[in-house]
């Protein structure tokens, strides 16, 4: 079995709203190994996005104790939180995020000129399989299109983990299945360990592991007997 | 209230930094009309009261020696009311521990019959004592720059014979409110006005019976150009030197040139603030609205008509302009009273009247909301013009092209930074236009407020190093042979020494006329050359008379001309004179001739009137003291003593509105740099965000959003330097110029400084805005569409 990327240990987030305090994780023990594709699935408020965005750096947890790799993250400056962004997370998110104002290949330029050995932004756009597309802006691009060239912005920099969440969220039931066969490919063709946010069920055949939260805590776990390709799922 | 109000207040609440920054724009454009033009009205009516209550005359003449009884005649002039004559004489003035020597006007006064017109004010003290020779009053100014206290004494050349006169008051005369023994520097340190009594000041001078001074007050409705007239015609047997109207008295002149630049200042100035504070106020509702667009359709859904929602965002920007005016009515009120205040204190009028006329409040306050109400409008036509289930919808993601310089094949020259900035430029570039324009008048504002002080370096030393060279000037009362140079040259620390000759005249072109001198200078004179502000020395032609150019255009002549020269002296030669050329000068309307043909013009031999001594500064002193030993050397000016209270003077007022008007076009920076990094802010929060999350940097994700800020500074501070320049040479051309023409110079040090003022308040803007980017949302920026 291989190494762990992420350990973390009884991970609490309480947020304030206002006058209110919000319990969005209580405690979650969590192991991912290199190479894992993993779901979170699990209802609204359920915690799941707050222990993704731990995992990507950009939230701290109240307490407990989260690690990737040799990096504590939790206790982390803002810098060191950006550099690990910069250097090992991929993120894609449900509305792609695209800037406007670049192309296809300048967006994912954006992230190749920080990193430290990234691929050649055409090639990141020929692995999602928009290498004719590369000189478009986002307003010349479909939906589907747009949240390939953000998966080729997220992978360009060879990440270790790519974090992604509702990919399939904005789209369309064939763009939909499209984006996730590209990210099923990273995960197995590149190695990149894969966590997907989604409320659609029947993207869990597609894991190696299933992880329910739900109130704030990890409900369930499950471990399909066999990973199915994105062409064999249907919703 | 309706909910859209209370909607209207949390909007403004929320946005409180942007409004304030633009309520402050507004403000200064307001405080400035207001403070200049309520100091302008304030200082007019001040001046109008005291013209009035003292009984300030409308002609003034001055000759030789005119007998008494030849008042009667005077006041048989037509529309004459009222005549005074009277005894006035210059002469020298020394004070204990002063080398340089000053100069007195000595004016006789009967102190059981104060004049009736020209009435002082007494500060302090008390009138000489009837009969007395040895009391005088003196002019305040005097007394104030020279630290002296009543009781004190000073002693004055009456006729060849040093005199001790006690100082035993102080007063106002409305006839040297500015005191200046000419030219259009105040003279206060080295000009004394000193009241005496009338008789003692005849005896001295032998003016028994006689008068060499008059002032007329003419009835309502009397022609001026008739009575000076007939003034002349009856004095010149007596020596006449051209008497002038109140509207050439050096005095007044003086200060209705001060006053009248309060007005153009107050027009100028805040017409561009209210255009700026206009076009920000037009961009931040745009922002306004296209963020709201969802609320604004929910609203039309609701059935609100378009009328109340357009009336909303005008009640926006009606409350911003209110808050501004109400601000800058203060800062007006404020402003005006300083500079009431310091011009008071400039002009020494008796009373202090600041006025603040509700009618400048409310044009000014009426001229902000149309210019706000435009903006305002400009920005809700658009949406209004939507269907409401149009604009549910999100809008149209933006479209971006590529650049020019990309089309052009230069594409590999930028990096990404590089291309989302500029191609966010391309994409608004009306925006971009009116933030870099609002940038560039704020340095204008600086450079049209500052470039004063080096307008007027420039002209001091012109006319004090380049021009008037000689250290020393002496004046004979009397023209004295061409030989009193040798005399001259032989004085102690004279190391060169030079003659001239200026005549009193009346120049007359068909029915225009100018009272003025007609300098002589000699050949290949150094000492005095004839610049203008270019330093081009203009060259006399024989013959002929060379003209300042305005005083030629007041004339209506032009080169190859002729104008009737009346000379109000000696034989009093009246001839014509061809106009040999002109010449841009910066002071005075003069005219100027060759030495010789002056001479000859006047039928006289080699005669001269004046001398400039180039000085070893070591002997000056020594030289000094010789000189006023000199009977026949009346008047001794020392250009080093002029230069020190010109500088002194001017740099107050220069320092004053120097600081104003910086702070002004500070604010105005601020307005326009902080809200437009604020509405660039709020409308890419999202992408910016977005960059931080895929791992860019605080410092890599401001440079985005503040370089876009940093080009259109870095854009607008040499247009701004352009607009700068053309704003101060829109201000010279609007002064008045009778008395000095300021030339149009602006050191590089105000360029950059005007530079340094407007970088500073960007970056300041930069400052606060990059905290906000400090803390962008990103985590709710993976949960939310644009």
């Amino acid at each position: 079995m291989s190494a762990p990327v992420f350990q973390a240990r009884a991970l609490t987030k309480i947020y304030r709203m206002g006058e209110a305090e919000v319990h969005a994780l209580r405690g979650v023990d969590l192991e991912i190994r290199a190479g894992e594709f993993i779901v979170l699935l699990g209802p609204s408020g359920s915690g799941k996005s707050t222990l993704l965005n731990i995992l990507g750096g950009l939230d701290t947890p109240s307490a407990g104790d989260v690690r990737f790799l040799e990096h504590q993250l939790t206790g982390a400056d803002e810098a060191e939180l950006t550099r690990y962004r910069r250097e090992h997370v991929g993120f894609v998110f449900q509305f792609y995020n695209l800037i406007p104002s670049l192309t296809a290949r300048e967006n994912v330029q954006l992230v190749t000129d920080i990193a430290v050995s990234p691929m050649p932004a055409h090639e990141a756009l020929e692995w999602v399989g928009l290498g004719e597309r590369l000189d478009h802006f986002p307003s010349q691009l479909s939906g589907g299109e747009q949240q390939r060239v953000a998966i080729a912005r997220a992978i360009a920099k060879r990440p270790q983990v790519l974090l992604c969440d509702e990919p399939t969220g904005a789209l369309d039931y064939e763009t939909g299945k499209l984006v996730l066969e590209v990210i099923a490919k990273i995960n197995l063709e590149l190695g990149t360990t894969a966590m997907v946010i989604t409320h659609n069920a029947a993207i869990s055949g597609m894991a190696d592991r299933v992880l329910r939260l739900g109130n704030g805590r990890i409900v369930g776990e499950e471990r399909p007997a066999r990973k199915l390709s994105p062409a064999e799922i249907s919703w | 209230m309706r909910a859209l109000d209370r909607k209207l207040l949390r909007d403004l609440w929320s946005m409180k930094t942007q409004v304030a920054s633009i309520a402050l724009v507004i403000a200064c454009g307001i405080g400035g009309y207001i403070g200049s033009l309520s100091t302008h009205a304030s200082l007019l009516y001040s001046r109008q009261i005291y013209y009035d209550t003292a009984r300030f005359g409308h002609v003034f003449a001055s000759a030789k020696r005119a007998p008494a009884s030849l008042a009667a005649a005077l006041r048989g002039i037509p529309g004459v009311a009222e005549v005074e004559t009277r005894v006035v004489h210059d002469a020298q003035l020394s004070l204990p521990g002063v080398v340089p020597p000053m100069i007195a006007r000595l004016i006789g006064i009967d102190p059981a019959r104060l004049p009736g017109m020209n009435r002082l004010t007494l500060k302090s003290g008390r009138w000489p004592a009837p009969g007395v020779r040895s009391e005088v009053v003196v002019n305040q100014r005097f007394l104030e720059a020279r630290g002296l206290k009543l009781g004190q004494e000073m002693r004055v050349l009456l006729n060849g014979k040093q005199e001790r006169l006690r100082l035993v008051g102080t007063a106002l005369s409305p006839e040297y409110i500015y005191a200046t023994r000419g030219g259009g520097m105040p003279d206060d340190e080295w000009f004394a006005v000193l009241w005496i009594d009338a008789e003692a000041l005849a005896a001295a001078f032998n003016m028994e019976g006689a008068f060499d001074s008059v002032v007329l007050r003419l009835q309502h409705g009397a022609s001026t150009e008739r009575a000076i007239a007939a003034l002349d015609r009856l004095l010149e047997p007596y020596g006449g030197i051209g008497a002038v109207g109140r509207e050439d008295q050096v005095s007044n002149k003086i200060v209705t040139q001060e006053i009248d630049q309060q007005q153009i200042f107050g027009i100028v100035l805040p017409t561009i603030f209210l255009v700026v504070a206009a076009f920000i106020l037009n961009v931040v509702l745009h922002r306004q609205v296209n963020a709201q667009r969802g609320e604004i359709a929910a609203l039309k859904a609701l059935g609100y008509p378009d009328r109340d929602i357009a009336a909303h965002f005008l009640k926006f920007a009606a409350v911003i302009v209110l808050l501004g005016a109400g601000i800058g009515t203060w800062l007006g009120h404020w402003l005006g009273n300083a500079l009431t205040g310091l011009y008071t204190e400039v002009f020494h009028f008796p009373e202090f009247h600041f006025l603040l006329e509700p009618r400048l409040v409310l044009t000014g306050a009426g001229a902000a909301l149309a210019a706000a109400a435009g903006g305002a409008l400009a920005a809700t036509r658009g949406i209004l013009r939507l269907r409401a289930a149009e604009a549910l919808r999100p809008p149209a993601p933006a479209a971006f092209r590529p650049l020019m310089i990309e089309r052009l094949g230069y594409a590999g020259l930028l990096t990404s930074a590089q291309r989302m900035i500029m191609r966010n430029l391309e994409r608004k570039p009306v925006r971009a236009a009116i933030t870099v324009a609002g940038i560039a008048g704020s340095v204008a504002i600086v450079i049209g407020g500052t470039f004063w002080a080096d307008s007027i370096d420039w002209f001091m030393d012109v006319e004090f190093n380049r021009a008037h060279r000689a250290q020393v000037s002496v004046a004979f009362p009397e023209a004295v042979a061409r030989t009193a140079l040798w005399d001259l040259e032989r004085l102690p620390g004279v190391q060169q020494a030079e003659v001239s000759r200026a005549i009193p005249v009346r120049l007359r072109a068909g029915h225009r006329s100018y009272r003025t001198g007609i300098t002589g200078l000699a050949d290949g004179a150094q000492l005095q050359k004839i610049l203008d502000a270019d330093l081009h020395a203009a060259r006399l032609v024989p013959g002929a008379v060379l003209l300042t150019a305005r005083l030629a255009e007041r004339l209506g002549v032009r080169p190859g001309d002729f104008v009737q020269a009346e000379l109000l002296e000696g034989k009093r030669i009246k001839a014509p004179v061809r106009v040999g050329g002109t010449v841009d000068e910066m002071v005075g309307m003069n005219a100027w001739m060759r030495l010789e043909d002056l001479n000859r013009l006047a039928r006289e031999s080699e005669v001269v009137s004046s001398a400039g001594l180039l000085v070893d500064r070591a002997s000056e002193p020594a030289l000094l003291e010789r000189l006023k030993q000199m009977p026949a050397a009346a008047v001794v000016i020392v250009q080093r003593t002029l230069l020190e209270t010109f500088r002194n003077t001017s740099a107050r007022n220069v320092l004053f509105f120097t600081t104003v008007l910086s702070v002004f076009a500070a604010t105005i920076a601020v307005g326009v740099v902080y809200n437009n990094a604020r509405i660039q802010l709020a409308e890419r929060a999202w992408e910016l965000a977005s960059l931080r999350v895929l791992g860019f940097t605080r410092a890599e994700v401001s440079v985005l959003l503040l370089g876009e800020l940093g080009l259109e500074i870095a854009l607008a501070i040499p247009l701004g330097f352009l607009a700068g320049y053309g704003l101060a040479a829109f201000f010279i051309a609007l002064l008045p110029h009778d008395v000095i023409a300021f030339p149009l110079v602006i050191y590089p040090a105000t360029y950059l400084l005007a530079g340094a003022v407007v970088a500073a308040a960007g970056v300041a803007s930069a400052l606060i805005v990059r905290n906000r980017i400090d803390n962008l949302d990103m985590v709710g920026v993976l949960k939310t569409r644009e």
